[in-house]
């Protein structure tokens, strides 16, 4: 595995072998505070992140690597008008592996196309972010014990909302899944992945109350609709608001069911909510951090 | 009755769909060509209402795989010494480069000009972009 630009890059072997390292890493990282001594990780983010970006960054430097990169394209070569390829076939005599986020769909498989070193797709538009997926499936795994015969909703932005394009493709791969997506109209899920969920023959259906599916599932899984997604203010404006988790809503969920959020969110999930057991997105995002030490050290063969 | 001469030598591509081919006559760059080419718009068909049909006046080597794009159900005709030769069958292309343009606004081949527009056939039997999945919707 050199690249890795959507989950199915991953077989289900691959991702179970990922999501035992990052078991075996959160409850002892001492012991892996040196296996990348002298390894270069290259973060090169065309578009602003804090937590992806921050997550592989400290990923790194609990291995004992180093980092490099850029945190804008505007402080990257890019503002004068450089290709993706040129950019990486140059940071890759740098560096040893290279994660990439850039706010153009598909701008990862180009990267992916143009070095030989290992590359992690960190988020393409729209389109794919991998690594959440994994952090997404790490959480799933520890906190409900397997990955499979569960029903998964995703509410809010999903035909923008990469994490939920990545995280669906990665879960159709498991026995026993049934999908809820809860969406207004306009922000439905594209048809490329309705169609692998048909191809399939998912149990998927499409709602658009979350108050008429809350109850059903096991994971509820919330996505912020984002501004920079939009070409159109108004358009942006006017779905913003579209779905809001309170405690009203949580009382008719299952008392088992988890809350996930990829984050950042802005008011999409009430502040209220943090303090239900349920809440698990602040538990996600530490997983981030030890799932990516996992991939790193995967990715670069390192024992 | 429009008349148009019989070839002696050269390649007819036949059943195209009405008002096709001029996207034909550009895809395949026919402007290029040096010999007589003649387009043939609305031509009356067994098979359909209309048809357009293109005639070349020289054995050309015709990209099939970019016609299988367009519509699959064209034919190619061979013609020697008056005669078809050869009649060459069209199929759906496992993937097609700088045929089409990608159209997603948000694709990475929308801001970084020098990259191919590549199309690859899907097992549901549509294409879509190999950077961005967005599928190729026809006119």
């Amino acid at each position: 595995m050199k690249k890795l630009i959507s989950p199915l890059d991953l077989t289900t072997q691959e991702i179970d072998e990922i999501l035992s390292l990052a078991d075996r890493i959160m409850e002892n990282p001492t012991a892996y505070a040196h296996k990348c001594d002298g390894k270069i990780l290259a973060t090169l983010f065309f578009e602003p992140s804090t937590r992806t970006r921050l997550s592989f960054e400290s990923a790194m430097l609990s291995l004992g690597g180093k980092v490099l990169g850029f945190s804008s394209a505007s402080s990257s070569s890019a503002s004068k008008g450089e290709s993706v390829a040129d950019t990486v076939r140059t940071v890759e005599c740098y560096a040893d592996i290279i994660a990439m986020r850039h706010p153009k769909e598909g701008a990862a498989a180009v990267a992916a196309a143009n070095v030989e070193c290992p590359l992690i797709n960190a988020g393409d538009g729209g389109h794919q972010h991998p690594t959440q997926t994994l952090t997404d499936l790490l959480t799933i795994r520890r906190l409900k014990g397997h990955l499979d015969n569960l029903t998964i909703g995703f509410c809010g932005d999903l035909k923008f909302g990469r994490t939920v394009h990545s995280l669906i493709r990665a879960m159709m791969r498991y026995e026993g899944i049934r999908f809820i997506l809860v969406s207004p109209k306009e922000l439905q899920i594209p048809d490329y992945i309705r169609d692998d969920l048909t191809a399939g023959g998912f149990d998927f259906q499409e709602v658009e109350r979350l108050e008429d599916a809350i109850g059903e599932m096991d994971i509820l899984y919330m996505t912020r609709v984002q501004r920079e997604r939009f070409f159109n203010e108004e358009d942006y404006i006017r779905l913003r608001d579209s779905y809001i988790l309170d405690t009203e809503k949580m009382e008719l969920a299952k008392k088992d069911m988890i809350v996930l959020h990829p984050l950042p969110r802005v008011n999409e999930i009430s502040v209220e909510v943090d303090k239900d057991p349920r809440a698990c997105y602040f538990k996600q995002a530490r997983c981030g951090r030890f799932v990516r030490m996992a991939l790193i050290m995967k990715m670069l063969e390192v024992e | 009755m429009l008349n148009i001469d019989s070839l002696e030598r050269g390649v007819v591509i036949d059943h195209i769909k009405a008002g096709k081919s001029m996207e034909i006559y550009r895809v395949l760059e026919l402007d290029k060509l040096d010999c007589s080419v003649a387009i043939i718009k609305n031509a009356r068909s067994k098979k359909s209402e209309r048809k357009d049909i293109i005639k070349i006046e020289d054995r050309i080597d015709i990209d099939l795989d970019v016609l299988g794009f367009i519509d699959p159900n064209i034919t190619v005709n061979i013609i020697d010494g008056g005669k078809i030769v050869e009649k060459k069958k069209l199929t759906l292309p496992a993937r097609v480069v700088n045929v089409v343009k990608c159209k997603n606004p948000r694709c990475i081949t929308s801001v970084e000009q020098e990259l191919d527009h590549v199309f690859a056939l899907t097992e549901k039997g549509v294409y879509r972009c190999i950077y961005c999945e967005q599928e190729y919707q026809p006119q």
